[in-house]
C-alpha cells in the first residue's frame, strides 16, 4: 500500500489537482493525464498484425506515422465492445523504454478534460477488484462512481514482458 | 527554436579543425617536405588555439600553442617534419580532443608526457638544424636582396572580424627596407562611408633578403579572402620606375590610380576563385538530422495526401480539378527525389576516417601499409554511412592484422614490400557496392575449417562448397585469429559486421584466394527510407514484398494447389522450391482467391515461394519502422502507407525464406 501511495504522489507530482482526459470503456469510466495525450481521433482504417498479441493486434496511420492501436479493455479483461458511433482513437505519448512512443487506444466514447483533486484520490483497494491492482495508479471518487486512472506504464511493460513468450510463439509463423 | 549554446558551437568547430588538421598531417606523411600541407596543419593548430582560449578552453589553449609553436618551426624550415612528429602531433591531437570534451578534467599529465615526446620529436632534429641552415641559406643567397611590388586589398569586412591591417604592415616592415602607400581610389564619397569597413588598398614595395614565401607568410591568415599581387623585380627595371613616384604625396593618386587598373587584371583571375570559395561557404549548411527527418516525414504526408488528391480527382469530371491534381503529384514526386538527394552524403566522410586507423595499424603492427580510396565521390544515405562505419573499421582492422603480411614476409612470397588496402565505393542500380580488398595472404581454408571443427560449427570431414566455408567466418563466436591482438577481437565479430549489414538490408559477398589476398564487397540499398516493393493482397489486407528481392511471380495451378495440400512444393524448373501459404500463415479466416498467385522471392541462393491471393503492382514504399510494442513480430520489417490512407505491412524476407527452409528441412528429415 505505501508503494501504491508513493504511485499517487508521483502522478500528482505535488499538485492538488490533475487534469486528465475521461473516457469510457465498458461502461467504467477511465481517466488519463491530459498532458500525454496528442490527439483524440474518429474511428480509421486498421490493419491487422497478423501474428500480434490481441492488445495490440492492428496498426493505424496516424498523421503518417504508423503508430499500434492497444485495447486496454483486455489489460482488465473487459469484453472487446464492437465500435459504435461514439467510439473513438485516443493517441497518447508513452515512454517505452527510454523511448517516446505514440500509441493509440480504444475508448468507447469520449467525455471531457477535467481536473481530479487530489483529495478525492485513494489507491486501489487490495482486494475485493476484479482487477489487477498494479494495472491502476488510483482512484478518484467523483460523484456516484469511482474514476480509474490505469497505470499506462505497467500495463504496457507487462505486455511487453508477455511478448516475450508470444515471439516464442511466432516462432512457428 | 533554443539559442545555440556557444560551448556546443565550438565543439562543432573543433570536431572540424580536427578533421581538418589530421588530414593535413596524414597528407604531410605521403610528402614530408609539402609546404602547403605544413601552412594547413599549422593555420589549423592556431585557429583551435584562438577559439579555444576565446570559448575558454584555457587547458586546450595553452596545450595547443605548444604543438602550434612546434609546428611553426617546421613551417620556418628550422626542423625538418619527419614521420615522429608527425606521430607526435596526432598524439597530441587526440589529448586536444579529450580536454574540448573535458575542459576540467586534469589531464596535465597526460599532456605534460605528450608534449615532451613532442619537445623530443623537434629537439632531435634541433641538433640535424646545424645541417638545416645550409639549405634556407643559398635559398637567401640567391635572393640577395630582391624588391617585391606589393598590392594588397583585404575584403571589407575584414576589421570587423579581427584583423589589423596595422600589423600585417608592422610585419611587412621588419622583413626588409619597406615604403608603404595607402591605395584610397576605392574609399566611398563621406556620405556612403561606412565607418566599421575597411576600404584602403596598400602598395608596398619591399627590398628584402627574406624569400618570396616569407612574405606570403605574413598574409597566411587572411590569404583566403584578399586580394594579393606580388611582383618581384630588381628595382633598376625601367617600367617600375612609374610607381616609385607613387610614393610620393597623395596628389599623385589621381595618376597612380590609373596604374593600378591594368594590374587589377592579373588579379581578376583570383578573384573569382576568391568568390567560388566564398559561394561554396555560403552554399553548405549545417542541419540537424533530426530535422531533415522531419521534413522527410512531411513529405512523405505529402505523398501520401496527394495521392489521395489524384484518386478524388480521377473519379471526378471536373477537368480544373484533375489539372491541379496532376501538378501537385509532379511537384510533391520532385519534393521526394529532392529530399532523398538532401539525405545523401558522399562516402569520402567514411573513408577519411580510415586514414588515421591505418596509420596507427602501421605503426602498431609494424607493416607496410598503402591504403587507397576509389569513388569517394559515390554519395549514400546518412544513416547509411554512419551504421556502416563500425563494420567498417572491422573489416579493415581484420585486413591489416589477419590478411597483411609483415615486409620481410611479403619480399619473401615476392610482393612489394608495403601492403595494399583499397577501399572502393561504387553505385550500380539502386545499390551501392563498398569494397575493402587487400593484397595479403589471403583466407586460410585449412585453419577456417579446423577452427569450425573445433567450435562445432560443421561436423568433421564435411563436405562444403568453399563460398560456404568463407561463409563460416561471419559465424557468431568464430575467430581465426590464433592470438587475439590488440587489434581484432575488440568485441565487435564477423558476425556483428555481418547482422549490421543485414539489418541495412544489404548483403555481404566475400572473394579470397590464397597467397594474393581477399576482398570483401558490402552491397548496401542507398537508402532506408524508401525502396521499391511489391504490392500484394492476402485476405483483405495489403503487404508489400521487397522488390529486390523477388525473382518471379506465376500462378499456382489448381492441379498444383490441390497436390501441395500434403507437400507444399513446387518445381519450378526441374528444382523444388518450398513455398509458404500466407494466408494460413496470417490466419486471414476469409475464402482464398480461385487463381492463387505464388511470388518467389530469395536471398542469396535460397528460395522460398509465397501464396497469395493477388498482385497488385508495384509500389514505392516509404519506410515507417513499427512501434517496440510491435517488435516481437518478426514476420514484419516495417510498414508504410498506401495512396488511400491505409496501413500496409512489409514483410521481412529473410526471415520467411528461413521459415521456408525450416519447413523444407523437417519434410526431408520426415521424408
Amino acid at each position: 500500500m505505501v508503494a501504491a501511495r508513493h504511485d499517487i504522489d508521483e502522478l500528482w507530482n505535488g499538485a492538488e489537482e490533475l487534469s486528465v482526459l475521461t473516457f469510457n470503456l465498458n461502461g467504467e469510466t477511465f481517466a488519463i493525464e491530459a498532458t500525454v495525450v496528442q490527439e483524440i481521433l474518429d474511428l480509421l482504417p486498421e490493419t491487422q498484425v497478423p501474428g500480434s498479441k490481441s492488445f495490440v493486434g492492428s496498426v493505424i496511420n496516424f498523421r503518417g506515422k504508423v503508430i499500434p492501436l492497444a485495447d486496454i479493455r483486455l489489460a482488465f479483461g473487459m469484453e472487446a465492445t464492437e465500435p459504435t458511433i461514439d467510439s473513438r482513437i485516443v493517441v497518447i505519448e508513452l515512454d517505452l523504454d527510454g523511448e517516446p512512443t505514440l500509441v493509440g487506444i480504444r475508448t468507447d466514447r469520449v467525455y471531457e478534460v477535467t481536473t481530479l483533486p487530489r483529495a478525492a484520490s485513494e489507491p486501489p483497494p487490495s482486494v475485493g477488484m476484479r482487477w489487477r491492482a498494479d494495472y491502476i495508479d488510483c482512484l478518484v471518487k467523483r460523484g456516484g462512481e469511482f474514476i480509474i486512472l490505469p497505470n499506462l506504464r505497467a500495463i504496457f511493460a507487462s505486455q511487453d514482458e508477455r511478448s516475450g513468450s508470444a515471439a516464442g510463439n511466432n516462432q512457428g509463423l | 527554436m533554443t539559442t545555440l549554446d556557444p560551448i556546443q558551437v565550438f565543439r562543432t568547430e573543433a570536431a572540424e579543425l580536427f578533421e581538418q588538421i589530421e588530414a593535413g598531417l596524414l597528407d604531410l606523411l605521403h610528402d614530408l617536405s609539402n609546404q602547403d600541407q605544413i601552412d594547413a596543419v599549422f593555420r589549423g593548430l592556431h585557429t583551435l588555439k584562438g577559439s579555444g582560449a576565446m570559448f575558454g578552453f584555457d587547458a586546450l589553449a595553452a596545450f595547443t600553442h605548444h604543438c602550434e609553436t612546434a609546428f611553426d618551426r617546421v613551417r620556418k624550415g628550422e626542423v625538418p617534419a619527419t614521420a615522429e612528429l608527425v606521430a607526435c602531433v596526432l598524439g597530441a591531437q587526440d589529448h586536444m580532443k579529450v580536454l574540448v570534451d573535458q575542459p576540467h578534467g586534469g589531464h596535465e599529465e597526460a599532456g605534460d608526457r605528450l608534449l615532451a615526446k613532442l619537445q623530443a620529436a623537434v629537439g632531435e632534429h634541433t641538433g640535424s638544424t646545424v645541417v638545416a641552415p645550409p639549405l634556407p641559406a643559398p635559398a637567401a643567397a640567391a635572393s640577395k636582396a630582391t624588391t617585391f611590388r606589393l598590392r594588397f586589398r583585404l575584403p571589407a569586412n575584414a576589421m570587423a572580424n579581427g584583423t589589423n591591417p596595422l600589423g600585417l604592415l608592422d610585419e611587412l616592415r621588419e622583413l626588409g627596407e619597406c615604403s608603404v602607400t595607402a591605395d584610397l581610389s576605392a574609399v566611398p564619397g563621406l556620405d556612403e562611408i561606412a565607418p566599421s569597413d575597411l576600404h584602403v588598398g596598400w602598395t608596398v614595395t619591399l627590398t628584402t633578403e627574406q624569400p618570396r614565401s616569407a612574405i606570403e607568410d605574413v598574409f597566411i591568415f587572411v590569404m583566403d579572402d584578399m586580394e594579393l599581387e606580388i611582383e618581384e623585380g630588381a628595382s633598376t627595371a625601367s617600367p617600375q620606375s612609374g610607381p616609385k613616384p607613387a610614393a610620393a604625396p597623395p596628389v599623385h593618386a589621381a595618376t597612380s590610380a590609373v596604374a593600378p587598373v591594368p594590374a587589377l587584371h592579373p588579379a581578376d583571375p583570383a578573384q573569382p576563385a576568391a568568390d567560388a570559395k566564398h559561394s561554396k561557404a555560403a552554399e553548405n549548411l549545417r542541419v540537424p538530422a533530426e530535422r531533415l527527418d522531419e521534413l522527410m516525414d512531411r513529405v512523405g504526408e505529402l505523398v501520401i495526401a496527394q495521392s489521395r488528391l489524384s484518386q478524388l480527382a480521377n473519379s471526378s469530371a471536373d477537368i480544373q480539378l484533375r489539372s491541379v491534381s496532376e501538378d501537385v503529384e509532379r511537384l510533391s514526386g520532385e519534393l521526394r527525389d529532392t529530399m532523398m538527394v538532401l539525405r545523401m552524403v558522399p562516402v569520402t566522410q567514411l573513408f577519411n576516417r580510415f586514414r588515421r586507423l591505418v596509420h596507427d595499424l602501421a605503426r602498431e603492427t609494424g607493416k607496410m601499409i598503402e591504403l587507397e580510396f576509389e569513388g569517394e565521390t559515390t554519395e549514400v544515405d546518412k544513416t547509411v554511412i554512419e551504421r556502416l562505419a563500425d563494420p567498417l573499421v572491422h573489416l579493415v582492422r581484420n585486413s591489416v592484422d589477419h590478411g597483411l603480411e609483415l615486409p620481410d614476409e611479403r619480399t619473401a612470397a615476392g610482393k612489394a614490400r608495403s601492403g595494399r588496402v583499397l577501399l572502393s565505393a561504387r553505385q550500380s542500380g539502386g545499390e551501392v557496392i563498398i569494397t575493402i580488398k587487400d593484397d595479403g595472404r589471403g583466407i586460410d581454408r585449412d585453419r577456417v575449417r579446423a577452427k569450425a571443427e573445433a567450435s562445432g560449427l560443421i561436423q568433421p570431414g564435411q563436405q562444403l562448397m568453399d563460398q560456404e566455408l568463407l561463409q563460416l567466418i561471419f559465424q557468431p563466436g568464430f575467430s581465426t585469429a590464433a592470438q587475439v591482438t590488440n587489434l581484432s577481437g575488440r568485441g565487435v565479430g564477423m558476425d556483428v559486421v555481418k547482422k549490421t549489414v543485414e539489418a541495412l538490408r544489404g548483403v555481404i559477398d566475400m572473394r579470397s584466394e590464397p597467397g594474393k589476398g581477399s576482398e570483401i564487397s558490402l552491397r548496401i540499398p542507398l537508402t532506408l527510407a524508401i525502396i521499391d516493393g511489391l504490392l500484394v493482397r492476402i485476405g483483405t489486407g495489403c503487404y508489400v514484398i521487397p522488390l529486390s528481392a523477388v525473382e518471379e511471380c506465376l500462378e499456382l495451378s489448381l492441379e498444383q494447389d490441390l497436390r501441395s495440400r500434403g507437400r507444399s512444393f513446387i518445381s519450378l524448373r526441374d528444382s523444388l522450391v518450398p513455398f509458404l501459404r500466407l494466408r494460413d500463415l496470417f490466419r486471414t479466416g476469409t475464402p482464398p482467391d480461385p487463381y492463387q498467385k505464388v511470388v518467389v522471392i530469395s536471398t542469396g541462393d535460397e528460395r522460398v515461394g509465397l501464396v497469395v491471393d493477388q498482385i497488385i503492382g508495384d509500389h514505392q514504399t516509404v519506410i515507417k519502422s513499427m512501434s517496440k510494442l510491435h517488435h516481437d513480430v518478426v514476420t514484419f520489417s516495417g510498414a508504410t502507407i498506401l495512396g488511400d490512407g491505409s496501413v500496409a505491412l512489409i514483410l521481412d524476407v529473410a526471415h520467411l525464406v528461413n521459415v521456408g527452409q525450416q519447413q523444407e528441412a523437417q519434410l526431408r528429415a520426415a521424408g
